[in-house]
């Protein structure tokens, strides 16, 4: 039985929209066609609060508040774009260009990419810290797909899709700070990883080149990831 | 187990410590025992022994009586009460001697200098007093009475409403009323239990405060704990204590199987339908554990990275259950509050932060150690009077208080009570309790860095400001220590810190750019001349190339 349904309104960038109390932010924002920029959170997946892109202000509070996690209240009042909030985005962005080698000329996911296409949308034009250059590898052990940690952005999409859709949990973080790695099973080889079953979901909820089918070249892998919100869906659907 | 029995275990001890006419307590908490106090309690003992003396002087390990600075601390009491200090094992036959007579002078800390005589003891008032060791040593100074008191004669309501009124907050850093805490957690419903959890993943650098009162009067966080479990309507507790602390982590096992078997913890507890049982959890080194989300995902089994709030763990924490998450001094206050009521806490300290405050005292004074000293006494009284002031004639500059969280409050501020609000309206705050006292030989870009280094690598890399964030700003305050940063690295770094500050997901992150704003604040002409003059007065930096280029541009 489902439970009697609580209905909210509040107004998002002068929009007044409507939803329920269950809902967050970022989701109303989407039903009303009113973009927030978002990077580690993607439909049909938990949502974790990392990559900071959401983070909007709501009148009365001082904090900003992420949108991917933060639940709408009544009378809420949300602002997703102010000088404010752009220069800290920009500068997140700027963090994430530093952190790892993206060069985007020799990139799979070039013009397909969440990263650069958010960047662009935001005017980021200019790295105003310096690269950190690290030396990261390459992992092509895995037959049909490749891991490059230069283009990882630690959004966590790959962990979360293995663990909460496919169920194999074969990826996720070791180390901590600036030296933490995505990593498959017990940090071994992809290739050689017994969990993995070669889905490729992880793959194509990838925001950027980091995972990418082997045999593109510069620019050819666009992702697929429509496919998230319907398999979820039909999941909540036989729940009992 | 009830109040009776309590009593007469009490009574007992109590009888079999009267015979004694000497007590000689030797310090055996993790600082004096660093510098081999247990070999003077043992020489202590061997001479008692030799001597004859077993039936008339007592040889006893005791917790932790402050001044870490002077140990091994051994106290003797019987014709005369004496401190002595710096004790190696060959001084223990002049000890064991002088009982009877006058003592021994040249070891002589004298009890009435400002460290002790301006000391308020609630939470520490057992340390250096009891072994603790055995839970018959804190029954006989009135332990484990609260909890009786409070699960016969109070309702769970009631005790909230006194630690409530005592005005208690948060020993951890952030400085919650704790009876608020305790009110949204009874009120959270749970059909499968709620948990509280000791928050004792004491990481600052520079601060020893929880570690101590683990291994002095480990009984007393139990207490603490169950009072509070019984408040909220908890039956299970974890204590998460970083593995770094051995002694601590020993003392507290044993405590909690001493006090199964008594019955004050475990099942059916002092006879009543109130159970509750401890665990022990170890942190394996991590910064970020002690933040409560983070904490309770490591608890969990899983990787120790915090999560948004809310849901606050009162409504969703330890396995999704409402979870009471307190820090190690926070439930040293409980048992003194419900023994004495909370008013009588609430008449000690400031309007709005009540009570003392322990203060791990360290870097340039004179008397490095453990303080307790009431809400609202000066910095300057703490530097300058219970601390002896700085060493070598050097001059005061600044004091650091709540670790990489917190930041470097200067000398005009002095004379400012010590209390939450005054500390963060300078751009500090209390925190867990670390004080860090720097003299001109401090050179404060340094200092920044230092956090900044730490914050870097304690950072989880979940979130991208405090990850890459705090790497960028280390990488700034280096170059600035160098002596090849320019005005625009300045600039940038201030971007940096506001956008870090603001951005981030947690507390770590959200105050990592603390220690740099106040040293900016503060301390900008430092900064300057590194930049201006490439040259570090306190000839702390190793300037890479001093160049007079920029001399005469305005900051």
């Amino acid at each position: 039985m489902k439970n009697k349904v609580q209905i909210k309104t509040l107004k998002i960038e002068g929009h007044d929209v409507s939803a329920t109390g269950e809902q967050t932010i970022l989701q109303v924002a989407m039903e009303n066609n009113i973009p927030i920029p978002r990077l580690c959170s993607v439909e049909g997946l938990s949502s974790i609060g990392a990559c900071r892109m959401c983070l909007v202000e709501v009148k009365g509070t001082n904090k900003l508040l992420p949108a991917c996690v933060t639940r709408v209240e009544e009378g809420m009042e949300v602002t997703v774009f102010s000088e404010r909030l752009d220069g800290y985005r920009k500068l997140i962005l700027e963090m994430l260009f530093s952190e790892r080698n993206h060069i985007c000329s020799v990139c799979v996911v070039n013009g397909h990419c969440e990263l650069q296409t958010l960047a662009m949308k935001l005017g980021v034009t200019h790295v105003t810290v310096p690269y950190l250059h690290p030396k990261v590898a390459v992992d092509a052990s895995h037959e049909r797909f490749t891991l490059d940690h230069n283009r990882c952005i630690l959004c966590a999409r790959c962990v979360r899709v293995c663990a909460e859709i496919e169920g194999a949990h074969t990826w996720d973080f070791k180390g901590r700070g600036i030296e933490s790695r995505v990593v498959s099973d017990m940090n071994e080889a992809w290739g050689s990883s017994e969990t993995c079953t070669s889905c490729g979901k992880c793959v194509h909820v990838c925001p950027t080149g980091a995972l990418f089918e082997k045999g593109v070249s510069v620019a050819e892998m666009s992702k697929r990831k429509q496919y998230l919100p319907y398999l979820t869906m039909m999941r909540e659907e036989v729940k009992p | 187990m009830n109040l009776d029995e309590l009593q007469e275990i009490a009574e007992q001890q109590r009888e079999a410590e009267a015979p004694f006419e000497h007590r000689v307590q030797v310090c055996v908490a993790a600082s004096c025992l660093s510098s081999r106090s247990d070999q003077v309690k043992n020489a202590l003992e061997a001479d008692v022994k030799a001597r004859g003396l077993e039936h008339r002087c007592k040889v006893k390990g005791v917790g932790c009586m402050g001044l870490c600075a002077a140990g091994p601390l051994v106290e003797a009491r019987g014709k005369h009460r004496t401190m002595y200090q710096n004790v190696t094992p060959e001084d223990a036959a002049a000890i064991v001697e002088s009982l009877d007579k006058e003592p021994v002078e040249r070891l002589v800390l004298p009890l009435e200098m400002p460290f002790f005589a301006g000391q308020k003891k609630i939470v520490l008032e057992n340390s250096g007093e009891i072994d603790p060791e055995k839970i018959e040593d804190y029954i006989r100074v009135g332990g484990y009475e609260s909890l009786i008191k409070a699960l016969t004669t109070m309702s769970p309501l009631e005790v909230i409403e006194e630690v409530r009124k005592s005005g208690l907050r948060g020993r951890g850093g952030a400085g919650y009323p704790t009876g608020l805490k305790w009110s949204t957690v009874q009120k959270a419903s749970s059909e499968d239990g709620k948990f509280v959890i000791c928050n004792a993943d004491e990481g600052d650098p520079g601060a020893f405060m929880d570690r101590s009162v683990l291994e002095s009067d480990p009984h007393r966080v139990l207490e603490g704990m169950a009072i509070a479990a019984y408040a909220v309507g908890a039956n299970r507790g974890y204590i998460y204590v970083r593995a770094e602390y051995p002694l601590a982590v020993k003392r507290l096992k044993d405590a909690i199987r001493q006090a199964e078997r008594l019955g004050v913890l475990g099942n059916d507890i002092c006879d009543t339908t109130f159970s509750l049982r401890i665990e022990i959890r170890l942190g394996a080194g991590a910064f970020v554990c002690g933040e409560e989300t983070a904490l309770i995902a490591s608890i969990e089994g899983n990787r120790g990275q915090p999560r948004p709030r809310p849901p606050y763990p009162a409504q969703s924490g330890l396995w999704g259950k409402p979870t009471l998450i307190n820090n190690v001094e926070t439930y040293a206050n409980i048992a003194p509050i419900i023994r004495n009521g909370g008013g009588w806490f609430a008449g000690i300290g400031t309007e709005k932060s009540k009570g003392t405050k322990v203060f791990a005292l360290a870097g340039r004074v004179r008397n490095t150690g453990l303080i307790e000293v009431p809400m609202g006494i000066t910095l300057r009284e703490i530097v300058f009077q219970l601390g002896g002031g700085i060493p070598e004639e050097r001059k005061f500059k600044a004091v650091q208080t709540g670790g990489p969280s917190g930041g470097c409050v200067p000398e005009r501020y002095l004379d400012m009570p010590v209390d939450y609000e005054s500390l963060a309206s300078v751009g500090s705050i209390m925190g867990s309790g670390g004080m860090i006292v720097m003299d001109e030989s401090s050179c404060m870009v340094d200092v920044a860095k230092f956090f900044m280094d730490f914050c870097r690598t304690e950072s989880c890399g979940k979130c991208v400001p405090c990850r890459v964030g705090t790497v960028h700003m280390h990488e700034l305050l280096s170059k600035i220590s160098r002596g090849e940063a320019e005005w625009t690295d300045l600039e940038l770094l201030e971007r940096l810190c506001e956008m870090v500050r603001s951005t981030s997901l947690c507390g770590l992150g959200q105050s990592a750019p603390n220690p740099v704003a106040s040293t900016l604040k503060y301390f900008r002409h430092e900064y300057a001349q590194h930049i201006r003059e490439r040259l570090c007065d306190a000839g702390v930096c190793t300037i890479s190339q001093p160049s007079e280029e920029l001399a005469g541009v305005e900051l």
